[in-house]
Protein backbone atom coordinates (compact mmCIF):
# COMPACT_ATOMS: atom_id res chain seq x y z
CA UNK A 1 0.00 0.00 0.00
CA UNK A 2 1.50 3.34 -0.73
CA UNK A 3 1.71 6.36 1.83
CA UNK A 4 -0.77 8.55 1.49
CA UNK A 5 0.46 12.36 1.92
CA UNK A 6 -1.08 14.51 4.02
CA UNK A 7 -1.03 17.59 3.01
CA UNK A 8 -1.28 20.81 4.78
CA UNK A 9 -5.20 21.85 3.83
CA UNK A 10 -5.65 18.15 6.05
CA UNK A 11 -4.22 19.47 8.97
CA UNK A 12 -5.77 22.94 8.87
CA UNK A 13 -9.51 20.97 8.82
CA UNK A 14 -7.83 18.91 11.54
CA UNK A 15 -7.53 21.55 13.77
CA UNK A 16 -10.83 23.45 12.64
CA UNK A 17 -12.98 20.20 13.57
CA UNK A 18 -10.93 20.01 16.77
CA UNK A 19 -12.03 23.11 17.73
CA UNK A 20 -15.62 22.87 16.58
CA UNK A 21 -15.45 20.10 19.04
CA UNK A 22 -13.85 21.98 21.99
CA UNK A 23 -16.36 24.64 21.46
CA UNK A 24 -19.46 21.98 21.44
CA UNK A 25 -17.85 20.75 24.43
CA UNK A 26 -17.49 23.91 26.48
CA UNK A 27 -20.80 24.85 25.19
CA UNK A 28 -21.99 21.70 26.66
CA UNK A 29 -20.22 22.19 30.07
CA UNK A 30 -21.83 25.71 30.13
CA UNK A 31 -25.43 25.24 29.43
CA UNK A 32 -26.34 21.60 30.72
CA UNK A 33 -27.14 21.22 34.87
CA UNK A 34 -26.67 17.65 34.72
CA UNK A 35 -23.47 16.49 36.37
CA UNK A 36 -22.99 13.40 34.09
CA UNK A 37 -23.43 15.53 31.18
CA UNK A 38 -21.10 17.78 32.20
CA UNK A 39 -18.64 15.16 32.45
CA UNK A 40 -19.60 13.57 29.22
CA UNK A 41 -18.60 17.26 28.02
CA UNK A 42 -15.32 17.52 29.54
CA UNK A 43 -14.88 14.25 27.88
CA UNK A 44 -16.10 15.22 24.23
CA UNK A 45 -13.25 18.58 24.61
CA UNK A 46 -10.25 15.93 25.59
CA UNK A 47 -10.78 14.41 22.60
CA UNK A 48 -11.07 17.39 20.85
CA UNK A 49 -7.63 18.22 21.97
CA UNK A 50 -6.54 14.70 21.09
CA UNK A 51 -8.12 15.20 17.65
CA UNK A 52 -5.16 17.91 17.09
CA UNK A 53 -2.30 16.58 18.85
CA UNK A 54 -2.97 13.50 15.96
CA UNK A 55 -2.95 16.20 13.41
CA UNK A 56 -0.05 18.18 14.33
CA UNK A 57 1.85 14.81 14.83
CA UNK A 58 1.36 14.07 11.40
CA UNK A 59 3.98 16.74 10.78
CA UNK A 60 6.06 17.86 14.18
CA UNK A 61 6.88 13.96 15.08
CA UNK A 62 5.70 10.96 17.21
CA UNK A 63 5.62 12.44 20.58
CA UNK A 64 1.89 13.65 19.86
CA UNK A 65 0.99 10.38 19.76
CA UNK A 66 2.69 9.71 23.10
CA UNK A 67 1.11 12.60 24.49
CA UNK A 68 -2.26 11.02 23.08
CA UNK A 69 -1.59 8.38 25.47
CA UNK A 70 -0.82 10.23 28.42
CA UNK A 71 -4.32 12.39 28.00
CA UNK A 72 -6.12 9.08 27.58
CA UNK A 73 -4.87 7.63 30.99
CA UNK A 74 -5.37 11.04 32.81
CA UNK A 75 -8.57 10.90 31.20
CA UNK A 76 -9.52 7.32 32.25
CA UNK A 77 -8.69 7.85 36.32
CA UNK A 78 -10.55 12.00 35.67
CA UNK A 79 -13.72 9.70 34.75
CA UNK A 80 -13.34 6.72 37.93
CA UNK A 81 -12.39 9.78 40.51
CA UNK A 82 -15.39 12.39 38.88
CA UNK A 83 -17.88 9.68 38.83
CA UNK A 84 -17.39 8.63 41.98
CA UNK A 85 -17.88 12.12 43.41
CA UNK A 86 -20.90 12.55 41.08
CA UNK A 87 -22.49 9.03 43.10
CA UNK A 88 -21.03 10.93 46.46
CA UNK A 89 -23.52 14.00 45.98
CA UNK A 90 -25.94 11.79 44.70
CA UNK A 91 -26.04 9.75 47.95
CA UNK A 92 -26.06 12.76 50.05
CA UNK A 93 -28.28 15.35 47.62
CA UNK A 94 -30.02 12.92 46.13
CA UNK A 95 -30.01 14.65 43.02
CA UNK A 96 -27.07 15.71 40.32
CA UNK A 97 -28.32 18.83 39.47
CA UNK A 98 -25.28 21.43 39.51
CA UNK A 99 -28.10 24.38 40.34
CA UNK A 100 -28.83 22.58 43.55
CA UNK A 101 -25.25 21.08 44.61
CA UNK A 102 -24.27 24.69 46.52
CA UNK A 103 -23.26 23.49 49.43
CA UNK A 104 -20.42 26.54 49.17
CA UNK A 105 -22.12 29.29 48.50
CA UNK A 106 -22.86 30.01 51.86
CA UNK B 1 -10.66 9.59 -1.46
CA UNK B 2 -8.87 10.29 1.93
CA UNK B 3 -10.34 13.87 2.50
CA UNK B 4 -13.61 12.65 1.39
CA UNK B 5 -13.64 10.13 4.20
CA UNK B 6 -11.91 12.91 6.62
CA UNK B 7 -15.20 15.30 5.65
CA UNK B 8 -17.80 12.46 6.55
CA UNK B 9 -16.36 11.41 10.06
CA UNK B 10 -16.09 15.09 10.82
CA UNK B 11 -19.35 15.68 10.16
CA UNK B 12 -21.02 12.51 11.95
CA UNK B 13 -18.93 13.52 15.05
CA UNK B 14 -20.04 16.92 15.08
CA UNK B 15 -23.88 16.39 14.17
CA UNK B 16 -23.56 13.66 17.36
CA UNK B 17 -21.82 16.34 19.43
CA UNK B 18 -24.49 18.71 18.70
CA UNK B 19 -27.23 15.92 19.75
CA UNK B 20 -25.16 15.16 22.29
CA UNK B 21 -25.03 18.38 24.25
CA UNK B 22 -28.80 19.01 23.18
CA UNK B 23 -30.19 15.69 24.35
CA UNK B 24 -32.36 15.71 27.75
CA UNK B 25 -31.91 12.49 28.62
CA UNK B 26 -28.16 11.47 29.56
CA UNK B 27 -29.02 8.55 27.93
CA UNK B 28 -29.79 9.12 25.33
CA UNK B 29 -26.44 12.20 25.28
CA UNK B 30 -24.41 9.32 26.45
CA UNK B 31 -25.15 6.87 23.31
CA UNK B 32 -24.50 10.58 20.88
CA UNK B 33 -21.13 10.42 22.32
CA UNK B 34 -20.41 7.07 22.02
CA UNK B 35 -21.17 7.92 18.03
CA UNK B 36 -18.81 10.54 18.43
CA UNK B 37 -15.79 9.04 20.43
CA UNK B 38 -16.07 6.04 16.77
CA UNK B 39 -16.33 9.12 14.38
CA UNK B 40 -13.00 10.36 15.95
CA UNK B 41 -11.47 7.41 16.38
CA UNK B 42 -12.16 7.09 12.28
CA UNK B 43 -9.98 10.56 12.05
CA UNK B 44 -7.26 9.70 13.98
CA UNK B 45 -7.35 6.67 11.61
CA UNK B 46 -6.96 8.74 8.82
CA UNK B 47 -5.05 11.42 9.80
CA UNK B 48 -2.48 8.55 10.05
CA UNK B 49 -2.79 7.02 13.66
CA UNK B 50 -4.14 3.36 13.59
CA UNK B 51 -3.05 2.68 17.19
CA UNK B 52 -4.31 5.44 18.56
CA UNK B 53 -7.41 4.99 16.41
CA UNK B 54 -7.56 1.17 18.16
CA UNK B 55 -6.78 2.78 21.58
CA UNK B 56 -9.52 5.06 21.16
CA UNK B 57 -12.40 2.49 20.74
CA UNK B 58 -11.33 0.34 23.83
CA UNK B 59 -10.64 3.16 26.61
CA UNK B 60 -13.54 5.18 25.21
CA UNK B 61 -16.53 4.01 23.71
CA UNK B 62 -15.49 0.84 25.47
CA UNK B 63 -14.48 1.58 29.47
CA UNK B 64 -14.91 5.21 29.94
CA UNK B 65 -19.24 5.17 28.20
CA UNK B 66 -19.62 1.94 30.03
CA UNK B 67 -18.49 3.54 33.12
CA UNK B 68 -20.55 6.52 32.38
CA UNK B 69 -23.75 4.40 31.75
CA UNK B 70 -23.34 2.43 35.07
CA UNK B 71 -23.60 5.36 36.76
CA UNK B 72 -26.55 6.75 35.02
CA UNK B 73 -28.39 2.97 35.66
CA UNK B 74 -26.86 2.91 39.46
CA UNK B 75 -28.37 6.71 40.05
CA UNK B 76 -31.39 5.53 38.19
CA UNK B 77 -30.73 8.98 36.19
CA UNK B 78 -32.74 7.91 32.77
CA UNK B 79 -35.28 10.62 32.21
CA UNK B 80 -34.53 13.92 32.15
CA UNK B 81 -35.14 16.98 33.93
CA UNK B 82 -37.22 19.75 32.74
CA UNK B 83 -35.11 22.67 33.74
CA UNK B 84 -31.33 20.77 32.36
CA UNK B 85 -31.77 23.26 29.05
CA UNK B 86 -32.25 26.90 29.74
CA UNK B 87 -33.75 29.51 27.67
CA UNK B 88 -32.60 32.94 27.63
CA UNK B 89 -29.02 32.65 29.24
CA UNK B 90 -28.47 29.75 27.68
CA UNK B 91 -28.82 31.67 23.91
CA UNK B 92 -26.77 34.28 25.25
CA UNK B 93 -23.92 31.59 26.25
CA UNK B 94 -24.67 30.00 23.00
CA UNK B 95 -23.76 33.32 21.67
CA UNK B 96 -20.28 33.86 23.12
CA UNK B 97 -19.21 30.61 22.72
CA UNK B 98 -20.17 30.77 18.58
CA UNK B 99 -18.09 34.26 18.50
CA UNK B 100 -15.49 32.39 20.29
CA UNK B 101 -14.88 29.69 18.19
CA UNK B 102 -15.42 32.05 15.23
CA UNK B 103 -12.16 33.73 16.12
CA UNK B 104 -10.82 30.11 16.85
CA UNK B 105 -11.57 29.16 13.41
CA UNK B 106 -10.22 31.73 11.67
CA UNK B 107 -7.00 31.39 13.58
CA UNK B 108 -6.61 27.57 13.48
CA UNK B 109 -7.26 27.24 9.52
CA UNK B 110 -4.05 29.53 8.95
CA UNK B 111 -1.58 27.69 10.72
CA UNK B 112 1.39 26.39 9.49
CA UNK B 113 3.98 24.80 11.20
CA UNK B 114 7.09 26.93 11.46
CA UNK B 115 9.64 24.96 8.77
CA UNK B 116 12.46 24.87 11.29
CA UNK B 117 10.38 22.00 13.78
CA UNK B 118 8.23 20.61 10.98
CA UNK B 119 9.67 17.18 9.87
CA UNK B 120 10.23 16.16 6.01
CA UNK B 121 7.16 15.21 3.96
CA UNK B 122 6.44 11.51 4.89
CA UNK B 123 8.90 11.24 7.39
CA UNK B 124 5.53 9.73 9.67
CA UNK B 125 4.80 7.28 6.72
CA UNK B 126 8.27 5.78 6.37
CA UNK B 127 9.21 5.42 10.43
CA UNK B 128 5.34 3.36 10.57
CA UNK B 129 6.82 1.25 7.53
CA UNK B 130 10.24 0.84 9.40
CA UNK B 131 8.75 -0.04 12.76
CA UNK B 132 4.83 -0.75 12.24
CA UNK B 133 2.30 1.36 14.09
CA UNK B 134 2.63 0.40 17.31
CA UNK B 135 6.62 0.16 17.52
CA UNK B 136 6.61 4.14 16.14
CA UNK B 137 5.02 4.69 19.54
CA UNK B 138 6.14 2.44 21.82
CA UNK B 139 9.98 3.45 20.90
CA UNK B 140 9.30 6.83 22.31
CA UNK B 141 7.18 6.06 25.12
CA UNK B 142 9.37 3.27 26.42
CA UNK B 143 12.53 5.64 25.73
CA UNK B 144 12.20 9.24 26.59
CA UNK B 145 8.76 8.64 28.05
CA UNK B 146 9.79 6.25 30.48
CA UNK B 147 9.63 8.40 33.84
CA UNK B 148 6.01 9.95 32.69
CA UNK B 149 4.74 6.73 32.02
CA UNK B 150 5.27 5.27 35.18
CA UNK B 151 3.91 8.38 36.92
CA UNK B 152 0.75 7.40 35.06
CA UNK B 153 0.51 4.35 36.69
CA UNK B 154 0.93 5.83 40.17
CA UNK B 155 -1.67 8.12 38.84
CA UNK B 156 -3.84 5.34 37.94
CA UNK B 157 -3.43 3.90 40.97
CA UNK B 158 -4.08 6.69 43.03
CA UNK B 159 -7.51 7.36 40.43
CA UNK B 160 -8.57 3.69 41.81
CA UNK B 161 -8.25 4.17 45.27
CA UNK B 162 -9.61 7.59 45.07
CA UNK B 163 -12.61 6.35 43.74
CA UNK B 164 -13.09 3.39 46.11
CA UNK B 165 -12.91 5.85 49.11
CA UNK B 166 -15.48 8.31 47.51
CA UNK B 167 -17.47 5.42 46.40
CA UNK B 168 -17.79 3.19 49.06
CA UNK B 169 -20.78 3.79 51.85
CA UNK B 170 -18.43 3.34 54.66
CA UNK B 171 -15.15 2.36 54.82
Amino acid sequence: MPAVQQGPELLGSALAVSAILFSLGVAGVLLRRNAIVVFMCIELMLNAVNLSFIALAQQLGREGHVFVLFVMAVAAAEAAVGLAIIMAIYRHKQTVNLDKVNLLSG
Amino acid sequence: MQVVNFWLFSGIAIISALLCITRRSPVVSAMWLVLTMFSIAALFVILGAQFIGAIQVLVYAGAIMVLFLFVIMLLNLGRGEPTDLPGRLGSLIMLGVGAVLAVELWAVTRIVPDGAIRLPAGTMESLVEQEGAVGAISDPLFRDYLVPFEITSVLLLAAVVGAVVLAKRRL
